[in-house]
């Protein structure tokens, strides 16, 4: 519970309103996590949010977080710059269960900021290429000028064996892309679905949308795996906070196989 | 003709003798990038069946050219124009790329649906479907779902 101070080494202004810390632990021991798992992350003063890891589960020493500048603690991690300390508590949480797509074909949508929760199960997919099928990583962003990672996205679109959409909502001058929704780009994916394990990420009415399109592309709610976002606190389910019918998000989730919670998503009262 | 309708999602399943309807109605076309396709306020004559390529559809915003609502492709089907009074687009539509689509014609469609409702059954269905799919992105534009 207690947190462990951490260092800035580097700081990359993403597009948008996004930061991407890269820091590594004063004490030299860094904790390995699983793609999809979160820390507490404090900045000293201001207050503690959990916060994805967005980096490479395989490059050791260093953790990497994107943060979107939306309130005082994310404003105040945002503005952190290199040297400069944070607490981190973590890693946290169930992982993406990447093993499950073994064998199969993969769909990654991801809207916004949730790119970042998706992006270490890209780099894990990637590096196990031979083990799945086709996969397919389609993201939507509000303007080009939000999409995150746009020369990672430019990288993994050329190696020629991850398909790569990318579609904004509001169409800006130079801009060749699709435009729509992130679900626009599903007829883009082509084959027979019944076999695919879809992973959603993105602000929640984004995964429900997200959600509801793959099944209806043939794919079972209980292949559909989807990273809420609720109001942790302690992250070890003592608090409450974060509770959601008869799960804790931060032990049970954050990931989810969506037919086991979409009969509560979408409750006003949860 | 009738094979090219076979291979689009949006004629899937249809009876031979629909297709063969539909298929004296339709025509391959192939339109090169940055062609206007539609034009608002124009005849409404006929809607395509992409086959391949992307179309953007908008309008032209005084100071801001031709602004960009949303882009369809393969396997989509533009415009519905056609089927409703006065028979005008709506909307503008130019190819993003080079498209190829069956374009089928309005006028002769509807006099084929007159005088067949079964066809102007399954074709209602059809674009109400599309309809409801529109529908649905734009519902999800509006409420901004990126908005964390």
């Amino acid at each position: 519970m207690i947190p462990r101070v951490h260092r800035v080494r580097e700081r990359i202004q993403e597009q948008g309103d996004s930061v991407t810390l890269v820091i590594e632990p004063t004490d030299g021991e860094w904790k390995p996590f699983e793609s999809g798992q979160f820390n507490m992350l404090w900045a000293f003063g201001v207050g503690e949010v959990p916060i994805s890891i967005s980096g490479d589960p395989s490059e050791p020493g260093r953790v990497y977080h994107t943060i979107h500048d939306v309130g005082a603690a994310t404003h105040a991690l945002c503005s952190l710059t290199p040297g400069e300390e944070l607490g981190v508590r973590g890693p946290f949480g169930r992982p993406w269960d990447v093993n499950a797509a073994k064998g199969r074909d993969v769909v990654l949508l991801a809207g916004g900021i949730g790119l970042a929760p998706l992006r270490p199960v890209v780099y894990e997919m990637l590096a196990r290429r031979a083990e799945f099928g086709h996969i397919a990583l389609l993201v939507g962003a509000r303007t080009p000028g939000d999409l995150l990672f746009p020369d990672e996205l430019k990288a993994w679109r050329e190696r020629g064996d991850i398909q790569v959409e990318t579609t904004v909502d509001r169409y800006e001058l130079g801009w060749s892309g699709h435009v729509g929704v992130v679900t626009t780009l599903m007829p883009l994916v082509a084959g027979d679905m019944a076999q695919t394990m879809g992973f959603v990420c993105g602000p929640e009415i984004m995964m429900r949308f997200g959600a509801r399109s793959l099944m209806d592309r043939g794919v079972s709610e209980d292949d559909i795996q989807v990273s809420l976002e609720r109001n942790m606190q302690c992250a070890v389910e003592q608090c409450g906070h974060c509770q959601f019918g008869e799960f804790f998000v931060c032990s049970d989730g954050p990931v989810f196989r969506w037919g086991r919670v979409a009969p509560m998503v979408g409750v006003r009262e949860l | 003709m009738r094979e090219l309708l076979v291979e689009h999602p949006f004629f899937a399943d249809l009876d031979s003798e629909t297709l063969d309807l539909l298929a004296g109605c339709a025509r391959n076309e192939r339109i090169g990038a940055g062609a206007r396709i539609l034009h608002e306020g124009d005849p409404a004559n006929s809607f395509y069946a992409i086959r391949e390529g992307k179309i953007a559809l908008g309008s032209y915003v005084p100071g801001r050219g031709f602004t960009t609502v949303s882009t369809i492709g393969a396997g989509e089907v533009l415009g519905w124009s056609w089927l409703f009074p006065p028979y005008k687009w709506h909307f503008d539509a130019e190819a993003r790329e080079d498209v190829s689509a069956l374009s089928l014609d309005g006028a002769c469609l509807r006099a084929k649906c007159d005088a067949d409702p079964k066809l102007g059954y399954h074709l209602s269905q059809r674009f109400a479907k599309v309809m409801e799919a529109r529908l649905g992105i734009t519902l999800a534009l509006l409420v901004d779902i990126y908005h964390s």
